[in-house]
């Protein structure tokens, strides 16, 4: 990475807010957070049940929209965007990573693999090609036609991995990564998480665990809806 | 490519679930294969009568003679004579006072016992005249029809119809030979080729009667056995006076058969206090068999109609249950960047496979049916590739229009909720 260039805002919140009714209660589950990260970083956002962390992560997945306020990917007001319009964000510049894997159990690791491809309209023989690619990389290039259920579970998230990568996304968004997976097999996931943001990868990560959270250069702390902490752990 | 991608889905779920997937096409191949069986069932026996009613000629009328219904104390009488029936004199009337009836072909029939050598039949002897062949409809396969010359002299000259003559002479050649009718002997002039209905009263096995008589010119006929028929039965004795069984009527004009029948039926009624005759007018029948049709149409489309609802229902119960099962599915792949139209189309393509398999096997099955039924219970059949295409389409319209509600539902799904569904 070229660190003389400014760095770019790969993601920016600009005073975002969601409320939620809920009977005749208004919930503020973000009351106002304004975020920007770089591109290439690597930040755990924490905090406790109920703290908005994973609203804040919905709007970043662009699987909810913010009631007010900007969100900016890649300089893109996705906002404002149809429905339509945000499924092709999500399918081409977000890569989701789940704790529960959330892979189709019917499907095989290929055919997990190909489906972001497929609603980007890739052709299936390129689809092919890049699932087993990504297959190897995630070093389950044996594993190919195995279905989820005949996977361990670090296997299988080894797997949505790979999927998450399909279209190359700009950020990949994870949620509690680890928390399905023994202690050896979290630290095997992260060590993969922090290889491909070595390559350059941007990486939001949801965890409340701290050693977890420690792999990450950023630290984002949410409470009550708003951000309370932020702190960069290594340069 | 996209959409077989999507069909291929749609497969795969089909076959995960293989028990359920069978039990929710079950109405949708019951029926598709009861529309295709009974269309092919209903324009086979259709097709029959009319064909029946066809060969008795569109352009005629047929005048039987019917025995009146018995009046009180039948039943003391040792033995009696009963006159009914049309007259000479009916058909002289008709000639004279009906236009456009141009031959007008009196038959008598005795029922008799058919001997040839040692081989006999309990059949008819039927007396006619030379004009009966052409307007039964009928022809000659061997030797030839009564002539002039048998008529005028009285000759006891005998045509045997096709199904008679293989039961008394097999495969040998009776031309020339001698049978005899009740006692008297007769000579074989002629075979009738069969098929078409003459001599028979309409419809159903009568119309088998020219096959299984034997035609004698009618002046023998009058000679041997006068105007009439004796019947011996349990002690008592009916003597039956009827001087002609049945008459064909040609009419010239083939669009004033209706009117012209009517005419027939006001000579008719003028004369006979007693219904102790019948007019059939085979292009009323005709008539008659199509509105028959039609009905059976109607019918038919009512129960297509039943069918799809209810095989529609059980497909889209089957949907249902699939979204709500895989609900969790729908999440993820709104969250890899499915949009509403992909699931939309999916859980489409899904409910359209279910039908268009069920359709299938519902054809197949259909086809399977009328050749059973033939084989079985000997009705004709007739399987139009136009009830398949219909059958099959009603399929996939059900599939399309019963998918709808369950797709939209899918699709409609918040992602967030979805993926948080267990």
């Amino acid at each position: 990475m070229n660190t003389a260039a400014p760095p770019v805002p790969v993601v920016r919140i600009v005073d975002v807010t969601k409320t939620y009714t809920m009977g005749d209660e208004t919930v503020h589950a973000l009351a106002g957070v304004d975020l920007d990260i770089l591109e290439g970083d690597f930040v755990a956002i924490m905090g406790p049940s109920g703290s908005g962390k994973s609203t804040l992560l919905n709007v970043l997945g662009c699987l909810d929209r913010p009631s007010t306020g900007s969100y900016f990917l890649g300089g893109v007001d996705v906002a404002k965007m149809t429905d339509d319009e945000i499924s092709a964000i999500r399918s081409r510049r977000i890569g989701f990573i789940f704790q529960s894997f959330n892979l189709i159990p019917s499907h095989t690791v290929l055919e997990n693999i190909e489906v972001p491809m497929f609603y980007a309209g890739t052709p299936p023989a390129k689809a092919r090609e890049r699932a087993k690619e990504l297959a190897s990389l995630v070093q389950l290039g044996h594993r190919n036609d195995h279905r989820p259920t005949q996977l361990s579970g670090g296997q299988q998230q080894r797997v949505a991995i790979a999927r998450a990568l399909a279209n190359d996304p700009m950020i990949l968004l994870c949620d509690e990564p680890t928390g399905n997976l023994d202690s050896a097999t979290g630290v095997e996931i992260m060590k993969f998480l922090t290889r491909l943001n070595e390559e350059g990868r941007t990486v939001i990560m949801v965890t409340h665990e701290d050693d977890i959270a420690a792999w990450a250069k950023r630290v984002v702390r949410v409470r009550d809806g708003r951000i309370s902490e932020d702190v960069r752990r290594r340069a | 490519m996209q959409s077989a991608r999507v069909i291929k889905l749609g497969l795969t779920s089909l076959v995960t679930h293989p028990l359920r997937s069978s039990l929710a096409v079950l109405g949708i191949v019951l029926g598709v294969a009861s529309v295709i069986a009974m269309l092919a069932i209903g324009a086979g026996a259709s097709e029959e009568a009319q064909a029946q009613i066809r060969a008795l000629g569109s352009t005629t009328i047929r005048l039987y003679s019917k025995k009146p219904p018995e009046e009180g104390g039948g039943a003391a009488n040792r033995s009696r004579m009963v006159i009914y029936g049309v007259k000479y004199d009916d058909l002289r009337r008709i000639d004279e006072t009906v236009p456009g009836v141009e031959v007008i072909v009196p038959v008598r029939e005795v029922s008799s016992t058919v001997w040839w050598g040692e081989k006999n039949a309990d059949t008819y002897a039927l007396g006619t005249m030379t004009s009966w062949l052409e307007a039964a409809r009928q022809t000659v396969a061997r030797g030839r029809w009564i002539n002039e010359v048998d008529m005028v002299n009285q000759l006891p000259s005998a045509v045997v119809g096709a199904g008679l003559a293989k039961k008394l002479f097999q495969h040998n050649d009776p031309l020339g030979t001698e049978i005899r009718i009740g006692t008297k002997p007769y000579t074989v002039v002629g075979i009738l080729a069969g098929g078409g209905s003459g001599g028979g009263k309409v419809g159903g096995a009568n119309a088998r009667m020219a096959d299984d008589a034997v035609f004698i010119p009618m002046t023998t006929i009058k000679e041997r056995w006068g105007d009439r028929n004796v019947k011996r039965s349990s002690g008592s004795t009916d003597i039956e006076l009827v001087e002609v069984h049945e008459a064909i009527l040609e009419v010239t004009d083939p669009d004033q058969v209706i009117p012209t029948a009517e005419a027939v039926k006001a000579v008719m009624a003028r004369f006979h206090r007693k219904e102790d005759y019948t007019v059939v007018v085979p292009l009323a029948l005709i008539e008659e068999a199509k509105r028959t049709k039609r009905i059976f149409n109607i019918v038919l489309g009512s129960i297509a109609g039943i069918s799809l609802v209810v095989g529609g229902i059980g497909i889209m119960n089957i949907m249902l249950a699939t979204v709500t099962e895989r609900t969790r599915e729908i999440g993820i792949r709104r969250a890899l960047g499915a949009r509403r139209r992909d699931i939309t189309l999916q859980f489409l393509a899904e409910s359209l496979t279910l039908c268009l398999v069920g359709g299938l096997v519902g054809v197949g099955l259909g086809l399977l049916v009328p050749v059973y039924v033939e084989w079985k219970f000997d009705l004709p059949t007739l399987v139009h590739t136009d009830s398949v295409v219909l059958a099959f389409g009603i399929s996939a319209a059900t599939g399309l229009l019963f998918g709808i509600y369950p797709a939209a539902r899918a699709a409609r799904l918040d992602p967030i909720e979805a993926l948080r569904h267990e």
